[in-house]
């Protein structure tokens, strides 16, 4: 350091080069972070290259427009395939209007308080429930208790445990699109006289849509993937046929993807193997395509209000 | 250190050349009649010359008024000083004036010997040097009754203006010759008593820098 | 506008204190305000003259923010704000318990100091307000006209359809006066309007106060004293007691507020040798 002391006026600053430890860690944390992130990648290419190797051959039309059957050369997928996107399908249309409803009311309505505080940690546990649970509780009400509504094991049952499932995620989601949105764009619209509904209708849900759309659809692609409840609450696993697109449809028996995978690969034959890797291949497709879709929708939305 | 030091500062160095200028001016008030009285030639044009300061200075109090104006964006009681150091400087700047034309009126009598000897024309002038110096004192301490005393002043000098109005008037009648130097010297008396007139429009800018009031204090204009 | 339903602010239309051309347009009366538990506001009584500009001066939380939400009830926004005291507007109490704030809202309008227009159209910016207060008449006509009077038409007449946002900020803030003069509100509130903009939009801001004046009486908050002394016919000086409560001091005339105020307090406030 320049002594302050010194006879000329003028400090002349010390460009000393950084050494030592410091230096070190700063030249070695770029490429350890991306070790990290290839590590992750590499694993995942491996899963896929590996899926891809095996069902890659078993994919043709036949495959996706015939049932099960007994015989692995003829197995297809057809009907777990339409059960999954019917049931993803309702689910998305019981959960997004209630997920939308509730954190537009816990946000924008609810005054602070002992009880809106309680429910907000609730949210955050539920979203963290282990899905079985909500299976077990789908078992309980919608298959035995409301039998009468939801036929027992069935599409409906399925839509309204998943939705259960899929809710608490939607209402983070929303709850902070919501809060996203400038507290200056709430006051502008309030002091032109108008009401809270229609500052929260005109004003700040489209701003928000596109980050509960997103939400949404990635909630709804971690609900495509899930077994556990949906086993549950019954869905059985060899269904030949299709359930009719009716509201009586929606009263019968089902299959979904996942599961249709997991009962192919848990049988001896490789030719179910194979034809497991295809339908996971399927899964992906239809996975990426959602994902696809709530981006392509959320940049619609974006480009749209500004 | 209080806010706005540096234009505080700036405020009393505007306030101080206002009271080196009055001082300037109320010596040369005082020279001009002295050498009138005492026929001193030399000291008559050293006054014409020393005019050209006075007016210096009071441009440059001027100038620094009006960047403290522009810059400072001066308000209340402040924008107040600032406005009657303005216009009590062009008020001083008259008053040097008419030293200058006492000290002319000098040069122009010349060698004549005078009418009579001079007693009121000194009287008043000994007058306004009184007025003029306590109106600015009455600005710098911001004192009403200092300045409402000397505003009454002024009715002696417009008595003695009178005085030598109707003295020389007399003296002209017995005399015609000395027609020319008599107008001189009633002229001197007027420029005298316009001196103490200026010296009242400072009081009026000093209760005004004090109350916000504008105040007319009904000095006439012209020769009663 | 015979097509512009008008909302009374109480639920029963009063008779009392009808609005003379000479009676102030607010009317406050020993108003206090806190949040929580602290006061923002001690005992303000003031009357607001119609039809013309009155300025808010004064230090840092001074409550002048303060008084100017509580004439437009956003105050009630701010969880745990209480108010005491009256405000009459057009001779109502607006604090009156029967009063619908959201109605209020619809007489006293209000520019932000940071301008906010909505994410729509520049034309939708307009319009929103007048067709959600039920406005039934031709709305070109309607937005046209308040764009004109906001001194913003013929800079956008060709763009209507393009996003407010993306007007610059003198324009904004012009677009946020133009759609709550479109309501035809009787009062404007202006929370420092000018802070956020830069000198040349600031003063073409003050000429459209000016223009405004005699139609709308209008209130401003703003820190630059200034603008306070430009533009406005009446200014009230506020400042906080030892103990941060904030109070009014003085009010009066501009003119004479700047030139001479009556208080040792608003001088050294106004010549800026406060504290």
């Amino acid at each position: 350091m320049t002594s302050l002391a010194s006879s000329s006026t003028v400090l002349t600053p010390t460009w000393a080069p950084i050494r030592g430890a410091r230096r070190l860690w700063d030249r070695l944390l770029g490429p350890l972070a991306l070790v990290a992130t290839l590590l992750g990648l590499v694993v995942l290419v491996v899963l896929l290259i590996d899926v891809f190797r095996d069902g890659w051959p078993r994919l043709s039309w036949q495959f996706l427009t015939s049932f099960p059957s007994r015989k692995p050369e003829e197995a297809g997928i057809l009907s777990a395939l339409v059960g999954s996107l019917w049931l993803i399908s309702l689910t998305a249309l019981f959960a997004f209007p209630l997920g939308v409803g509730a954190a537009i009311y816990l946000e924008e309505y609810a005054p602070r308080s002992r009880f809106t505080e309680f429910i907000e940690v609730n949210i955050a546990n539920l979203a963290g429930v282990p899905s079985i649970i909500y299976g077990l509780l789908g078992l309980e009400v919608f298959v035995r208790f409301l039998f009468p509504i939801t036929n027992g094991r069935t599409i409906l049952s399925g839509a309204l445990t998943m939705t259960l499932l899929v809710l608490p995620m939607i209402i983070i989601a929303t709850r902070e699109a919501l809060r996203a949105v400038p507290d200056s764009l709430r006051q502008a619209g309030l002091a032109m006289g108008a009401t809270r509904w229609q500052v929260v209708r005109d004003l700040i849900l489209p701003q928000a849509l596109p980050g509960a759309l997103t939400g949404t659809i990635l909630a709804l692609s971690r609900a495509i993937g899930e077994t556990a409840p949906l086993i549950t609450i019954g869905a059985l696993t060899y269904i030949a046929y299709l359930p009719p697109f009716s509201l009586e449809g929606l009263r019968t028996p089902f299959t979904v993807l996942p599961i249709q995978i997991f009962n192919w690969v848990s049988r001896p034959q490789a030719g179910f193997h194979q034809a497991a890797a295809a339908g996971i291949i399927v899964l992906l497709v239809v996975l990426l395509s959602m994902n696809a879709g709530a981006i392509y929708l959320r940049n619609r939305f974006q480009r749209r209000t500004v | 250190m209080k806010t706005r030091h540096a234009f505080d500062m700036a405020l009393q160095a505007l306030q101080d050349d206002v009271l080196v200028l009055g001082d300037q001016v109320a010596r040369a008030l005082t020279v001009a009649v002295e050498s009138l009285k005492n026929r001193d030639f030399e000291m008559a044009h050293a006054i014409i010359a020393e005019d050209k300061a006075i007016d210096a200075l009071r441009y440059k109090i001027e100038g620094d008024a009006l960047m403290l104006i522009a810059t400072q964006q001066p308000m209340a009681g402040d924008m107040r000083s600032i406005a009657a150091a303005l216009i009590i400087a062009n008020e001083l700047e008259r008053i040097g004036d008419y030293a200058k034309g006492i000290a002319r009126i000098n040069l122009k009598i010349g060698a004549q010997p005078l009418l009579k000897p001079l007693v009121d024309i000194p009287r008043m002038a000994e007058i306004a040097r009184w007025m003029i110096q306590h109106a600015l004192q009455s600005f710098v301490h911001r004192d009403l009754t200092l300045a409402y005393e000397v505003i009454a002043k002024d009715e002696e000098v417009d008595a003695l203006y009178d005085q030598v109005y109707s003295e020389v008037l007399t003296k002209l009648f017995s005399d015609v010759s000395k027609l020319e130097q008599g107008n001189l010297l009633v002229m001197a008396a007027h420029h005298l008593e316009r001196a103490a007139d200026r010296a009242t429009n400072i009081c009026e800018r000093v209760i005004y820098c004090v109350t916000g009031q504008l105040l007319d204090t009904g000095n006439e204009d012209d020769v009663a | 506008m015979t097509s512009f339903p008008r909302i009374s602010l109480r639920t029963e239309s009063p008779s009392s204190a009808l609005a003379t051309e000479t009676a102030p347009a607010i009317q406050v009366r020993h108003l206090q305000v806190w949040y929580g538990t602290k006061q923002a506001l001690k005992d303000v009584t003031l009357d607001v003259p119609r039809g013309q500009i009155t300025a808010f001066i004064g230090p840092s939380g001074c409550g002048k923010s303060t008084l100017l939400r509580s004439f437009n009830r956003m105050n009630d926004l701010i969880p745990g704000a209480r108010v005491e005291g009256e405000v009459l507007i057009e001779g109502q109490n607006i604090y009156a318990a029967d009063v619908d704030p959201v109605a209020v809202r619809r007489h006293v309008g209000m520019v932000f100091q940071k301008p906010n227009p909505f994410p729509k159209s520049i034309y939708e910016n307009v319009a929103w307000g007048a067709r959600i207060n039920g406005y039934k008449g031709k709305m070109d006509d309607l937005v046209e006209a308040a764009l004109r009077d906001a001194a913003l038409w013929d800079e956008v007449k060709d763009k209507l359809n393009e996003s407010g946002l993306s007007l610059s900020g003198g324009q904004q803030q012009r677009l946020c006066i133009a759609r709550a003069i479109a309501i035809k509100p009787e009062i404007i509130l202006m929370d420092e309007p000018c802070s956020a903009l830069d000198p040349i939009a600031t003063l073409k801001i003050e000429d459209l106060m000016r223009d405004l004046r005699e139609r709308y009486t209008i209130v401003i908050v703003t820190h630059n004293m200034q603008q306070a002394a430009r533009v406005s016919d009446y200014t009230a000086f506020f400042t906080v007691t030892p103990d941060r409560v904030g109070y009014l001091e003085e009010f009066g005339k501009t003119h004479q507020i700047f030139t001479n105020p009556r208080s040792k307090i608003t001088e050294d406030y106004i010549t800026g040798r406060f504290g």
